[in-house]
């Protein structure tokens, strides 16, 4: 599958098709042509390093768009056994936005929701581009409840644009069910981890966002309003979205920073659009450590922590 | 221009927006019907027109003075500030919006807090001051929030949010869509423990008030004609590229959806409440509490 590059990837495009070329000729050109890819290799790899270390914060709202990046689906194979999709909401109808349904993660039974966002134009279309509506919402409400019943660690994954704006999702009240969700997900009997896999997305993202863990791909961002939304309302333009995006401080450097996230998932050099398969192994195994903590949690005081977790959010201070 | 914006710029909307910005002439002129009221009427109809019933926007001190029986209510929790945790500037600094929205409505910020007497049942209530950045809910909004639910839970009594918000504060970035969340989880302390949690949705509410505490009361309420909605109708408008429906968004609408409870006239909202807390909270088993 041809690969996308975002501007500032750029460089590392031109590289990357001048190693295809040459390495295409080097059966018959010998051995130079070999010792010339594998030093292009190395440049590459450099240069790839360097790019990636001073992404600024509109580049990693880009990079966590990327149109390249591995999504919840793609990460089920590779992290998960014995997936099984639940669909729907049980009322209105199956958002495809939202996958949902039980697998086992390294032994353990465990309920797995996340966004989807869909990857060609019918898949994107099906799945309104992870842009969830109510019944997106409430069927992930009910397999956390499902999960609480069968007492089934929740694992979620985020990666969305923000909770779908649209007349239908309104009139079907699409601010009560991100409430509901928040409210439920605060005492839910059952360990919840979540991790921000692209797009953190505002209320959409929250609305399967509240648990024991918050975690970050390296990668991502997690935002109360696009960069764009902000500068059309801040700017009064939405040309403004760099320096919006540097203003809200998405990154989850930011957000550690800020004390909001417990830690930051590493990903392969290059970002986890270049290597899926060892994207998913670290992944998996901070996913993994996190789990095996809460699991040793006794129930009370999971909850106990929780509650003072979601208590204690927040930063202001107290005048006389 | 957005919505939030339009609303907050234009200042003939802002009618009574505290002591000092209200309107000083002996006549209104009604935007609905276009009638003129006289001041001294409109007042004494808690600023609904009496011509055509068009609920005025009010701040939440004369929320707080209509709402309460005289003289048994007092303000709380007035001593918290915002930080500016992100050192916030678009064209302007975050500091900066704080300071003249302070100066503007007299206000700390877009919460005010109180305890009091409504038909003799002592409520704690958070009342959202719109003129005040638009209602946002940053740091302080969400801790005031949580303190006056707290304040039901410790003297076991009901729990009023009058909201009018467009939003979380995006100044606080991520700390202030987390608000969202950490309201939403005291509000289940409140399920709990069966503390009556009454919402009164006022115009506008929207975003991530909306989406969070707004809509987790027992009884959710509204003011006639008032906008209600996660997203903003423009953002909307913008996205799906039609028209909206007549009245898309207003508390008739949401009704009509099945999303509130009963939309409820501001001269009818004391009455109402007392007759709501009276039936929440009498009761058959009266077990111990908890
Ligand atoms: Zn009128």
């Amino acid at each position: 599958m041809p690969r996308s590059y975002l501007d500032f990837e750029r460089p590392i495009a031109e590289l990357t098709s001048k190693i295809e070329e040459l390495s295409s000729m080097g059966e018959d050109a010998g051995v130079n042509i070999a010792e010339e890819v594998e030093k292009l290799r190395t440049k590459r790899d450099k240069l790839i390093k360097q790019i990636y270390a001073k992404v600024d914060r509109w580049q990693m709202t880009q990079l966590a768009r990327h149109p390249d990046r591995p999504y919840f689906l793609d990460y089920v194979p590779l992290m998960f056994d014995g997936f099984q999709e639940l669909h729907g909401d049980r009322a209105f109808g199956d958002d495809g936005a939202i996958v949902g349904g039980m697998a086992y993660f390294r032994e353990h039974a465990v309920m797995l929701v996340g966004h989807q966002k869909g990857r060609d134009t019918k898949e994107k279309i099906r799945r309104n581009f992870g842009m969830a509506r109510p019944e997106g919402y409430r069927k992930a409400l009910r397999l956390f409840q499902l999960a609480e019943r069968f007492e089934m660690p929740v694992m979620t994954f985020i990666d969305t644009a923000g909770a779908w704006p649209g007349v239908d999702a309104e009139e079907r009240g699409q601010s009560e069910a991100i409430a509901r969700n928040l409210m439920e997900l605060s005492a839910i009997r059952v360990p919840v981890i979540c991790t921000v896999i692209g797009e953190g997305g505002s209320g959409g993202a929250l609305a399967i966002g509240v648990g024991d863990r918050l975690y970050m791909q390296e990668f991502t961002t997690y935002s109360v309003i696009s960069p764009e939304g902000c500068a059309a309302i801040l700017w009064h333009d939405r040309e403004y979205a760099e320096q919006a995006a540097e203003a809200l401080k998405p990154t989850a450097k930011d957000l550690k920073d800020l004390n909001l996230i417990d830690g930051i998932i590493p990903e392969p050099m290059g970002g986890a659009h270049g290597d899926v398969e060892k994207t998913a192994e670290l992944m998996g195994d901070v996913l993994e450590q996190a789990l095996s903590g809460l699991l040793a949690t006794p129930l009370p005081d999971l909850l106990e922590q929780r509650q003072k977790r979601l208590r204690q959010l927040g930063l202001f201070s107290s005048a006389g | 221009m957005n919505w939030i914006t339009r609303l907050i710029e234009r200042p003939s909307t802002m009618l009574g927006g505290s002591k000092q910005d209200m309107p000083e002439g002996l006549w209104i002129k009604c935007p609905d019907c276009c009638e003129a009221v006289y001041n001294k009427e409109m007042q004494r109809s808690l600023m609904v027109c009496p011509k055509c019933g068009h609920h005025h926007r009010i701040s939440a001190a004369q929320r707080a003075e209509f709402l309460f029986d005289a003289n048994t209510f007092e303000q709380l929790d007035t001593d918290l500030r915002s930080q500016d945790p992100l050192d916030f500037r678009d064209k302007k600094k975050y500091r900066d919006r704080i300071k003249d929205a302070s100066k503007k409505v007299g206000d700390e910020d877009s919460v005010r807090n109180y305890l009091g007497d409504i038909g003799g049942q002592t409520v704690s209530a958070s009342i959202f001051e719109f003129g005040f950045m638009g209602g946002s809910m940053g740091a302080v909004a969400g801790e005031k929030i949580v303190l006056g639910m707290e304040r039901a839970l410790e003297r076991r009594c009901p729990y009023l949010l009058v909201t009018a918000s467009g939003g979380a504060r995006m100044q606080e970035g991520v700390l202030s869509l987390m608000q969202m969340a950490k309201t939403s989880a005291v509000a289940k302390r409140l399920k709990d423990a069966r503390i009556p949690f009454i919402c009164l949705l006022t115009h506008p509410t929207m975003g991530g008030v909306s989406a969070s505490i707004a809509w987790l009361g027992d009884i959710i309420l509204a003011e006639p004609g008032a906008l209600i909605g996660f997203a903003g109708p423009r953002v909307i408008k913008e996205t799906v590229n039609q028209e909206l429906p007549e009245g898309f968004q207003r508390a008739e609408f949401l009704l009509q959806h099945g999303l509130i409870d009963d939309i409820v006239d501001r001269r009818e909202l004391r009455d109402g409440l007392k007759n709501l807390f009276g039936q929440l909270l009498q009761r058959i088993y009266r077990q111990a509490e908890g």
